[in-house]
């Protein structure tokens, strides 16, 4: 191992060295400052005489006499199952006082792809005792399902609550003899401490700890480091699940915060931007992240990941929500007009999505009638939420009697099916029978949905910008700047 | 050069002197522009794509962690190619016609190791040959000397290479042999020292050439109501899906690639979800071809470069698919190629384009995006062939535009080439309204053109019966500013009737559930009846208003509904004939 101590350019995050051996494309590369601290990096160009290294901790206190030492390996995360109840910072060094970690297997935190010809579809339920996602936008082992949020929204205790609750069912028919464990890994990236503290009280509390690995990258945490934890995170996950059988749910927040540190250090390196300044190679990189989730034909385990991330100006068009609607596969969106009517999660099922739920309910997964309940639920409520725009123009009066059932149906739905607070857990036949007596309840007896049909179903486009705001956003206050959808070419 | 190759090592090899990301640039390598080069101690597969002094830019199609500058590159001297030939169908690749299967195999694990290669089609495997020729027969470029069946469903014909004579040029056979031969055997000698084998090479950024392009005139059926009825595409047309993320562009693409009336899908997955394409490779062995019932894969090949796959390989993957439908294409096949999606086929150029530093054009992207995306849909059409037979490539391409932004430089560039448009919408989607395809926004310039069709085949007034509901729907949309203003209820009667009809277009007519084993797919005549039984709804329904019947009652007639249940019915043509009778009865008695 050579050191060097050829430092030409220190520039925001990046150091430039001279070299003179080949050094390989993200190698790893310790830093030693004049004052004998030393730093961690990643080499992000080599050419035959200079590299460029990204250094994880910030070049702060590196000076043209620092010494570079290149380790000659790509990065690597120890992973071993005693990691189940261990705390980590953002690198993967445990910072919980525990015993020293003894690495089972040392393995390359750039996963390579899986070969879509070895995957398996998924199509097993994760009950996480939420209605809103269980009965009506489910989650099934092996996706990919984010949190669409957005500044001072309960994100977090929505992440807790899944965390906490979250089950296969196989584990609670207590036949898990063939291994299948559920285990979870937590990567934070860039959030507060006191975020930090109440994850960890939450944790300790309930005991989730016991069957989790908690990676804690702080907002006063080098921002680079950010690049490499939800790599961390997802080398243990996978390792978990297919060698280890575990039925691993990855939770990532926040991910804004990551693609922030993609951008910083894009900038650094005077790279062309994409939109908004972010890299043109976004897509790519977060691909490379959520594709991670799945599951491996013959394998028993499956890695899951709900990556949380909060919208700027809860805009859902702003590069990193589009991007990550792209590559996942549905997303669960977190209302701010919801939460400030005190509902809890304030989840919106409406624009929430989840593409792989036809295939993870129904007879054996979930419940035989899952599907019809659930259809019924989205038109009714879909209906009643277009007639609130109505009833502040002419009032409730001016509508037929069906119009007012759809009404009382969207009421009900929100406080009786949606609002469970974040304390209790549902089961899915608890859920499902929610669902039937709102359905059938005296309130919405008359509004079966698919006998008649909504009346106001569907409208064409241009009457529908305010409704579409209205649906992500609310009652649509919020929505006038936000021009991003309504710039569509007309074609003729 | 294509992967069944086995040359010997060349000596034109370089040094790496420097590596970002998938740019790698070499010193002192002899190389052209598009030769395919290995790179490195582990022979990560790339390709050329610039050349200045003595350094030379290497685009790399595997992941080039730990790859350090002093490795070597070697040069094939050979522009990447696709191998051709019988095993092309009922496989699955990666962007460079890697097959993935055999990878499982080589590496033995679920992942994609780097450096492992294979020949796109098995070498070694024995096909029956049945040659079509004989001793003495003139033969020119692309005509067929023999026939092995590749799948069930498909004849797989054997081409004499289009490059292995000029234009116009004929020569003799000299020796022919039928029965069991490896793709690599020659199996037909010609005058011109030419060995014809079942194995071809065509380089992918290459054209294979034609006669002549004529004007398509046969509608790709796809037993889509909303396309076939409303926005026809035309076996050797070219169609775009542009749509946010959760408006359903790959279920439509999944549905047009099972139910299409092609001979030949060429599916590419360019840069989208793995377990999307898991569920093409599970799904289409098990389903039937609505055409013969033989399994659905017997007729498709499959490319999956997903989108954590490496990103010089997603640049390559929807050239590989265009030439392997050329080549079928070439037999006097109708092939249809979807892509899914173009949009990240776009960022691909503009990734690669920004590790070379070039100057960007619109948001970053290349400014030779539009020239591209030119060149590939150009590649699609209706063609007279080199050997007299006529065949067709259709194209159909998602876009992803960032945000739904239709103004954005892919889809723009794109709208400018297609001539059929199928705009998704989120607003339909999210109201569960699928396909969510916008029918105020969509378009196809083939109708005209393929009306004759229609009108021979399925009934004379087609186009009638088109123009009626578009007028309709056009009508709706007004009333419907109208309505969201003042509530439905204070309209007058015939636009709450209007009104009513257009329900029924939308609700029955224009939605279909692709779930549903029999409305997923609705042959022409069913679409058609669908419509004439609306009509019939609506003509007495109106007649009934002018006769004095309050609109209530109208609406509130119990056969009319019975119209949202025809798309499942199988034996809908009796089901129709009744419903019909019904209504009227119904109707009439009212009055």
């Amino acid at each position: 191992m050579k050191e060097y101590q050829t430092i030409t350019e220190i520039s925001g995050p990046l150091v430039y060295a001279e070299v003179d051996e080949a050094i390989g494309y993200d190698e790893i590369v310790e830093i030693e400052t004049a004052q004998g601290e030393t730093l961690r990096g990643q080499v992000l160009e080599s050419s035959e005489d200079v590299v460029a290294i990204q250094v994880f901790e910030g070049t702060s206190g590196i000076d043209r006499d620092a010494s570079v030492r290149f380790l000659g390996e790509t990065m690597k995360m120890p992973v071993t199952e005693d990691l189940l109840g261990r705390v980590l910072d953002g690198s993967g060094r445990p910072i919980d006082d525990g015993p020293e970690i003894v690495p089972e297997d040392r393995q390359d935190i750039v996963g390579a792809a899986i070969n879509p010809y070895s995957r398996e579809y998924p199509e097993e339920f994760i009950e996480t005792g939420v209605s809103a996602i269980d009965g009506m936008n489910t989650l099934v082992r092996g996706q990919k399902l984010p949190i669409f949020s957005s500044s001072g929204q309960p994100h977090s205790e929505l992440a807790m609550q899944i965390a906490r609750q979250a089950s296969v069912p196989e584990e609670e028919e207590g036949d898990d003899e063939d291994g299948s464990e559920f285990a979870v890994i937590f990567g934070a990236m860039g959030i507060t401490q006191e975020e930090a503290n109440e994850f960890m009280e939450d944790f300790e509390r309930t005991g989730a700890l016991e069957r989790s690995v908690v990676f804690m990258n702080l907002a006063d945490d080098p921002a680079v480091e950010r690049t490499v934890t939800p790599r961390m995170v997802l080398t243990t996950a996978e390792y978990l699940a297919f060698e280890k059988d575990y039925h691993v749910l990855v939770i990532l927040t926040d991910m804004t915060n990551y693609c922030e540190a993609l951008r910083e250090i894009g900038a650094a390196r005077e790279e062309v931007p994409g939109r908004r300044g972010y890299p043109g190679y976004m897509y790519t990189d977060l691909a490379q992240l959520y594709e991670r989730a799945g599951r491996i034909k013959g394998r028993d385990g499956s890695v899951t990941q709900i990556p949380i991330l909060t919208m700027p100006g809860d805009d859902d068009t702003h590069p990193i929500p589009d991007l990550t609607g792209y590559i996942t596969e549905g997303q669960i969106y977190v209302d701010p007009d919801l939460n400030s009517q005190g509902l809890q999660p304030p989840i919106n099922v409406l624009p929430s999505l989840s593409r792989l739920m036809d295939d993870g309910i129904g007879e054996g997964l979930t419940r035989e009638d899952h599907a019809d309940v659930k259809d019924q639920m989205f038109a009714a409520y879909a209906e009643g939420e277009d007639l609130r725009d109505l009833v502040n123009i002419v009032g409730r009066e001016a509508l037929s009697e069906l119009d007012n059932k759809y009404l009382d149906f969207a009421d009900a739905f929100e406080s009786e099916f949606i609002d469970q607070g974040f304390e209790q857990n549902r089961d899915i036949d608890e859920t499902l029978s929610i669902g039937w007596d709102l359905l059938s309840g005296s309130a919405a007896g008359g509004a079966q949905p698919d006998r008649r049909g909504p009346h106001r179903g569907v409208l064409p486009r241009g009457h529908r910008e305010r409704d579409r705001r209205r649906g992500r956003n609310g009652r649509g206050e919020r929505g006038a700047d936000r021009g991003g959808r309504g710039l569509r070419a007309s074609p003729r | 050069m294509s992967k069944a190759d086995t040359t010997d090592a060349v000596s034109d090899d370089g040094v790496i002197q420097s590596v970002s990301g998938p740019v790698v640039t070499a010193r002192d390598l002899d190389a052209r522009m598009n030769d395919v080069v290995y790179v490195g101690d582990e022979g990560l597969m790339g390709e050329v794509i610039e050349i200045e002094g003595d350094l030379t830019t290497v685009q790399v199609y595997e992941e080039t962690s730990g790859v350090g500058p002093g490795e070597p590159v070697e040069n094939t001297g050979e522009p990447l190619s696709v191998d051709l030939g019988p095993g092309v169908l009922d496989a699955i690749y990666d962007g460079v016609q890697r097959p993935l299967d055999v990878l499982e195999g080589k590496m033995g694990s679920p992942y994609l190791d780097r450096g492992v290669d294979a020949p796109g089609i098995d070498l070694e495997k024995e096909w029956e040959f049945e040659s079509t020729v004989e001793v003495g027969d003139e033969v020119g470029r692309g005509d067929v000397v023999g026939i092995v069946e590749e799948t069930v469903t498909i004849d797989h014909k054997v081409m004499v290479p289009p490059d292995a004579l000029g234009e116009g040029e004929t020569t003799e056979v000299t020796a022919v042999e039928s029965g069991s031969f490896d793709v690599t055997e020659t199996v037909v000698e010609l005058a011109n020292g030419t060995d014809v084998s079942m194995h071809q090479e065509w380089p992918v950024r290459e054209a294979r050439p034609s006669a002549n392009k004529k004007t398509p005139r046969t509608p790709l059926v796809s037993g889509q109501r909303i396309l076939d009825g409303l926005f026809p595409i035309a076996k050797g047309g070219t169609a775009a899906i542009p749509g946010p993320f959760g408006s359903g562009k790959t279920v439509t693409q999944h549905q047009l690639a099972k139910y299409a009336d092609a001979d030949i899908i060429v599916y590419v997955g360019c840069g989208e979800r793995g377990n999307e394409m898991t569920e093409v490779i599970e799904d289409f062995p098990e389903l039937e071809d609505p055409a013969n019932g033989n399994p659905l894969m017997a007729r498709t090949s499959l490319i999956a470069n997903t989108s954590n796959m490496p990103v010089a390989a997603r640049e390559s993957c929807i050239y590989t698919g265009i030439t392997i439908a050329e080549y079928y294409r070439d037999m006097g096949y109708d092939v249809a190629l979807m892509a899914d999606s173009t949009s990240r086929w776009a960022e691909a150029m503009r990734e690669i384009s920004s590790r070379l530093e070039e100057m960007p054009g619109e948001e970053g992207y290349p400014a030779y995006l539009a020239a591209r995306l030119a060149q590939f849909y150009e590649r699609a059409g209706y063609f007279e062939n080199v050997n007299g037979t006529e065949g067709s490539v259709s194209a159909i391409g998602a876009v992803s535009p960032p945000g739904g932004d239709f103004s954005e430089p892919v889809t723009q560039n794109t709208l400018r080439i297609v001539k059929t448009f199928w705009a998704l919408d989120a607003d339909l989607a999210e109201r569960r309204h699928f396909p969510s395809i916008n029918w105020n926004e969509s378009y196809s310039l083939y109708k005209d053109q393929l009306d004759p069709w229609f009108e021979d085949e399925v009934a004379d007034d087609w186009a009638e019966k088109r123009q009626w509901a578009v007028d309709v729907l056009d009508e709706e949309t007004e009333l419907q500013e109208i309505v969201q203003l003042v509530g439905k209820d204070a309209l007058p009667d015939d636009q709450q009737l209007t009104l009513e009809v257009a329900r029924y277009l939308r609700e029955a007519y224009l939605q279909q559930n692709a779930f549903h084993p029999v409305d997923t797919f609705c042959p022409p005549e069913k679409t058609y009846l669908m419509l004439t039984t609306i009509q019939t709804f609506s003509d007495e329904a109106f007649d009934a208003l002018d006769a004095g019947v309050p609109v209530e009652e109208i609406v509130d007639t119990e056969a009319a509904p019975r119209i949202n249940r025809i798309g499942v019915q199988e034996d809908y043509e009796e089901y129709v004939e009744e419903l019909k009778a019904d209504i009227s009865e119904e109707l009439r008695s009212l009055y």
